[in-house]
């Protein structure tokens, strides 16, 4: 809410020296924070003054232009009261007027200074200025005349145009609706700033009573609608311009000017918070009928637009059918004109709720609809209609016409009962409960009793419904700044849970080996998925969907981390940093297609079976880890050749975890996208798969601007620390020597490693301590299909030296179960 | 060679004679110590005191001596040798000790080198600085609630006090998920985390929970639909205004310094009644001329979220008796918090995914 500073002390009083920055430093403590302090003045320093056009000699150019070489008048303001000289190029002017001259010294907004100088043959000292040059608009026709009776030449210019008027405008909560209008803040001034007196209510007023004269109105729906005010003037001239103050004001508070009737709706409405709407009434046919709208029912509003209501939309009707969106927008047929000789005022109270709901419904956002859909205070409906009608005669020449309409009352305030000691234990401040009913009553409210008081909110304080409410009211005016600072005392915690440490330590390790996190947004398209080129079936493709997405491409929530990881990858290798390795932990979204997730009642905690129920009907949404490796995993230099990262390094990474979390993960092939068909490693843990691994397809590198060959993996993070070993048991090795054996194994190629050296461990028995496959040879010398594996076998015995020959005896049995198993031949 | 002499003769041995054995030994001794290196002192060895050299020749000789010159010969030729093994033992430690030193000068490599071989990984700065905050809790005796971020708009809105027509649902602009008859949205703030805590554990009740929040904010400098808020709860016996105080005090201390304290302004959420804005007071000006400040643009004080006393209504809507407990609620954003102690003025590097930003920040803040 923008409110010029002049208005706010049309209605109340502060101390004399009070500052601006004061007012509005009490007024950000106690709840309306202040966002700025504008005056239009704020960049202009130096002599502005009236000046009086003495001559002016018209002096046509070789460019084409024609100047004007006048002598203005400027009092004693340029120190000898002879007429000052000044070359001007506009020519809506003429001997005679009063204009705004700057002197030399002077300086206008964005740091324009002037100065005496020589131009067109003439020494021009000082400039006549245009709404333009002074930063008040954007006026093209000239220079700015002043009205005859602006002042006398000399005289300080500033107060005729306002430029030293300040605006505050301060950042209004929801809850303080009232604060929309002049009238709230003046009031908060009042119990804001020490020594405010003097509150001038502008909606308190003495108001015509209602009679049966005046325009006829049907409430239908009197929830929707308490109060229906109307009243009406005649004779009014469309033609007379809105008065400058008022303008000045509009604009101030950040409302365009528009003609003097809707303009006095608006002032209105900033002064008192209540809107109002102005139909042209020679347009209106018959009674007005408020009721809600019927299916099917259309309205074109003001703003042009053809809407399809809604039975929950309020309508104001006449006999030619709807012709206003009750509170929100006026219709297009009722508008007031450039014509409109006789204005129906409504001043009437909406119900907040449906205010709000058709304001969503039709995406309208008004000033009056901003105010309607917070709570306005219903009791003043007949003052505000009587303020409009005051300003359209004042200024609009119009006659007010015999008859108030007044239809329904104001709802009753309800009671509430508040603990006398609740603010004080509350805020955890010695408040007395004298303080707290000084507080209240400042605020506006009735407070009897003692002990519990029965507090009755003011009309204009709808948010005032529990009593804890009552407690913010009596703090705040006590002063949130005196809260003291103590500290509680919570009872011993239990610190981080197991999976908490856990996804701690899984990013240190990934960190460790090089990995850089990164954080994605978790939104997924059609084409991302493609670009995985994951088949039509596959699960990932079943994304929860966001209705209201920031862009189509990206509309729903991703059920795998690896659009982002390489996203992000792309973009780094883009940025000319081709080795780039990251990970990212994220949950994704696993629609479970489970139903609704039921709206509970709110004046009771749910029972165990509907919180349970609310969370099955949620997506699951494990905790997954994703890295991507491009370019080379160590760089070559001095001490030799860079080692381009290989699908090895993704299932590394995913090992890097899992050692980390005490588990052991298995690989077996798998053919998955994102991933090369052949190079693409299906992750399992005691059995269970977890994820996967491996080289990225050529299409998808190439998809998301990565380098051939760069690697990936994802795995379900939740599933791997919830198999986490805890408690480690100590390990029984023994200080026997151990005795070493190598084997060489010739088996198929399609042989998965992994098998052979099962069939090792398993063929070797107890006394086999570890194995290590250290050489991978294809060539010649094993023959076409068939590759070689070298195995080093270690032996030991947990109790004794082996004896001669009984670990060769050991390996003997372990080629011989892989060659049963898996066809391998011992090569020579 | 002579044969060994029985009959006590006294015969001459010219070897065995003293001033050949003395002259033998000084050959050997001057010969080591003109072995120059450890192959010279090797054939010095061999020489003279090898089985083929004059000493070793002439120990032979000792039996052809009479009986009662033996002793006296073999003494001789004993002593000879011993020096001369001394001397070698000593050459030869000389030897190596000059031969290890050329070639430790010999393997000197050039340190400052780049040793640069492995990658450097690093954390999220918004993992390390969630994490900081957490154990700064954590530390106080919190624990760290969690919850999921696709939610039930109950838990989001209606169980903290936010009806279906509340006017402060526009003010967080929601992403929605289809079907809309689920009623499932992307949490707002983390505070359904704060009610299903509620909802699950009894008083005294004393978390925090960090945690991606979203928001249909156009992606900008300053905003972004998904970002980071850590909200705090507590539900206990007596709990006041004044022990909210005190722990953001604490917090902002922790945070951003000794003596660093908060303020507290009126302001409106559903959650909780009466409610604040927080501001904190600046860290780098701390209020003292605080007009050319960057960091809080002149104000003194820097804006860093919300709280309040939980609302009774959501005391009772989460399962706790209001007559009973009462409690404080506070949330301020992660990422918000970072980019003014860290001094980030665009938020954008925070969801790039540009290692340059992220490794900056290495893996602790
Ligand atoms: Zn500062």
């Amino acid at each position: 809410m923008k409110a010029p500073l002049s208005w706010i002390l049309d209605h109340i009083d502060v101390p004399a020296g009070t500052t601006t920055e004061h007012i509005t430093d009490r007024l950000t403590l106690t709840g309306l924070k202040l966002e700025a302090i504008e005056s239009p003045g704020r960049d202009i320093t130096g002599p502005l003054v009236i000046g009086r056009v003495l001559t002016m000699e018209a002096e046509p150019q070789k460019n084409g232009k024609t100047i004007n070489w006048c002598t203005v008048d400027v009092g004693d303001a340029n120190g000898t009261g002879e007429p000052q000289g000044i070359v001007c190029g506009a020519h809506n002017f003429k001997p005679g007027d009063l204009v705004v001259t700057v002197l030399p010294g002077g300086v206008l907004p964005g740091g324009f200074e002037i100065g005496a100088r020589k131009t067109y043959g003439h020494l021009s000292a000082g400039m006549i200025c245009s709404s333009r040059e002074l930063g008040l608009g954007d006026d093209h026709d000239g220079i700015i005349v002043l009205p005859a009776d602006a002042g006398t030449p000399g005289q300080d210019v500033r107060p005729v145009l306002g430029l030293d008027e300040e605006t505050i405008e301060l950042e209004i909560n929801p809850d303080r609706a009232y604060a929309l209008s002049i009238r709230g803040i003046a009031r908060e001034v009042l119990v804001s700033v020490e020594g405010a007196s003097g509150f001038r209510d502008p909606a308190l007023r003495d108001t015509p009573p209602a009679d049966d004269l005046g325009h006829p109105v049907v409430v239908e729906d009197a929830e929707g609608c308490p109060v229906f005010v109307a009243r009406r003037v005649s004779g009014f001239d469309p033609s007379a311009p809105t008065p400058d103050f008022m303008v000045r004001r509009i604009t101030a508070a950040g409302m365009r000017p528009i003609s003097l009737a809707v303009d006095v709706t608006n002032y209105v409405m900033l002064e008192t918070g209540r809107p109002i709407h102005g139909y042209d009434a020679d347009k209106v046919r018959g009674a007005l009928v408020v009721r809600r709208a019927r299916d099917g029912e259309r309205l074109t509003t003001l703003d042009g637009t053809e809407r399809r209501l809604d039975p929950g939309d309020l309508v104001v009707c006449d006999d030619s059918g709807i012709i206003g969106l009750g509170g929100v927008m006026g219709g297009e047929t009722t508008e007031i004109s450039g014509s409109t000789t006789s204005v129906l005022v409504e001043a009437a109270h909406w119900d907040a709720v449906s205010m709000y709901r058709t304001g969503r419904r039709h995406k309208i956002t008004s000033e009056a609809g901003k105010r309607n859909e917070r709570g306005v205070d219903p009791t003043i409906c007949e003052a505000a209609a009587d303020r409009v009608v005051e300003l359209l005669v004042e200024h609009g020449g119009a006659t007010a016409e015999p008859g108030v309409t007044v239809v329904g009352t104001p709802p009753a305030q309800p009671v509430v009962e508040v603990a006398g000691d609740l603010a004080a234990r509350v805020s955890g401040m010695p408040i007395t409960e004298e303080r707290s009913v000084e507080c209240l009553r400042a605020v506006g409210c009735e407070v009897t009793g003692s002990g519990t008081l029965s507090v009755t909110p003011p009309p204009w304080r709808p948010d005032l419904t529990d009593a804890q409410d009552f407690s913010e009211e009596v703090i705040r005016l006590v002063g949130y700044d005196r809260v003291p600072s103590v500290l509680p005392t919570p009872p011993s915690g239990r610190g981080l849970t197991r999976a908490q440490q856990l996804r701690r330590r899984v990013g240190r390790t990934l960190a460790g080996e090089g990995f850089v996190e990164v954080v994605s947004f978790p939104f997924v398209g059609a084409s991302d998925l493609d670009a995985l080129g994951l088949p039509a079936d596959d699960p990932r493709r079943d994304v929860l969907e966001l209705t209201n997405p920031l862009s189509a491409e990206a509309g729903s929530m991703t059920t795998t981390l690896l659009p982002g990881v390489l996203r992000a990858a792309g973009k780094n290798v883009g940025h000319g940093n081709a080795d780039v390795a990251l990970f990212e932990t994220g949950t994704v979204t696993l629609p479970r297609h489970a139903g609704p997730a039921a709206i509970l009642p709110v004046d009771r905690r749910p029972t165990a079976e509907e919180l349970a129920a609310l969370d099955a009907a949620l997506p699951a949404q494990p905790l997954h880890l994703a890295v991507v490796a491009a370019g080379d995993a160590s760089s070559g230099g001095w001490w030799g050749e860079a080692r381009p990262v290989s699908w090895a390094d993704a299932v590394e990474a995913v090992r890097s975890v899992t050692d980390a979390l005490g588990l052991d993960v298995t690989a077996a092939a798998a053919e998955v996208a994102p991933w090369h068909p052949g190079r693409c490693a299906e992750l399992s843990v005691d059995g269970e798969v977890v994820g996967h691994a491996g080289e990225l397809h050529p299409t998808v590198c190439q998809a998301f601007g990565l380098p051939k060959r760069s690697v990936a993996a994802e795995v379900d993070l939740d599933l791997l620390i919830s198999r986490a070993v805890h408690l480690r048991q100590a390990p029984a090795f023994s200080s026997y020597p151990v005795a070493k054996e190598d084997v060489a194994l010739v088996v198929d190629a399609a042989v998965p490693a992994a098998d052979v050296e099962a069939a090792l461990r398993e063929g070797a028995g107890e006394l086999l301590e570890s194995i290590r496959l250290f050489d991978v040879y294809t060539g010649d010398q094993v023959g076409e299909g068939k590759k070689s594996l070298a195995y080093a076998l270690r032996f030991r015995a947990p109790d004794r030296t082996l004896k001669e020959g009984e670990a060769a005896t050991a390996r003997d049995a372990a080629v011989a179960l892989a060659a049963q198993q898996t066809g391998a031949v011992q090569r020579a | 060679m002579s044969g060994p002499n029985t009959d006590y003769d006294p015969v001459e041995v010219t070897p065995l004679k003293a001033d050949q054995v003395e002259a033998m030994r000084e050959a050997a001794l001057a010969a080591i110590a003109d072995a120059a290196d450890l192959d010279a002192l090797k054939q010095v060895r061999l020489d003279h005191n090898g089985d083929r050299s004059p000493l070793a020749l002439a120990n032979r000789e000792i039996g052809a001596l009479p009986p009662q010159a033996r002793k006296e010969a073999g003494q001789r030729v004993g002593q000879a040798r011993g020096a001369i093994n001394q001397a070698l033992a000593a050459r030869q430690a000389v030897l190596e000790a000059e031969h290890e030193q050329r070639m430790l000068a010999e393997e000197t490599v050039d340190v400052s080198l780049p040793t640069t071989r492995r990658r450097r990984g690093s954390r999220h700065p918004l993992t390390l600085q969630s994490e900081l905050i957490a154990d700064l809790f954590v530390a106080m005796g919190y624990e760290v609630a969690e919850g999921p971020v696709v939610e039930a708009e109950w838990l989001n809105f209606d169980a903290l006090n936010l009806g279906p027509d509340h006017p402060a649902r526009t003010m967080q602009d929601t992403f929605w998920t289809e079907p809309a008859e689920d009623h499932v949205v992307l949490r707002t703030q983390t505070s359904p985390v704060q009610a299903r805590t509620m909802l699950t554990r009894k008083p005294p009740i004393y978390v925090v929970c960090p945690g991606r929040v979203f928001r249909t904010d156009e992606y900008d400098a300053t905003h972004s639909p998904m970002f980071h808020q850590v909200e705090g709860l507590v539900v206990d016996e007596g709990i006041t205004m004044a022990h909210l105080k005190g722990t953001l005090d604490h917090f902002a201390s922790q945070l951003f310094g000794d003596g660093i304290t908060t303020r507290f302004r009126p302001s409106y959420f559903p959650f909780t009644e009466p409610s604040a804005e927080v501001d904190v007071r600046c860290f780098v000006c701390r209020g003292v001329d605080s007009a050319s400040c960057r960091t809080c643009r002149g104000e003194g004080w820097i804006e860093w979220g919300g709280c309040g006393v939980v609302n009774p209504r959501v005391l009772i809507a989460c399962g706790v008796d209001p007559e009973v407990y009462s409690g404080f609620a506070f949330g301020m954003g992660i990422d918000r918090s970072f980019m003014f102690r860290h001094g980030l003025e665009d938020l954008r590097p925070l969801f790039e995914g540009d290692v340059r930003f992220s490794s900056a920040f290495g893996t602790e803040i």
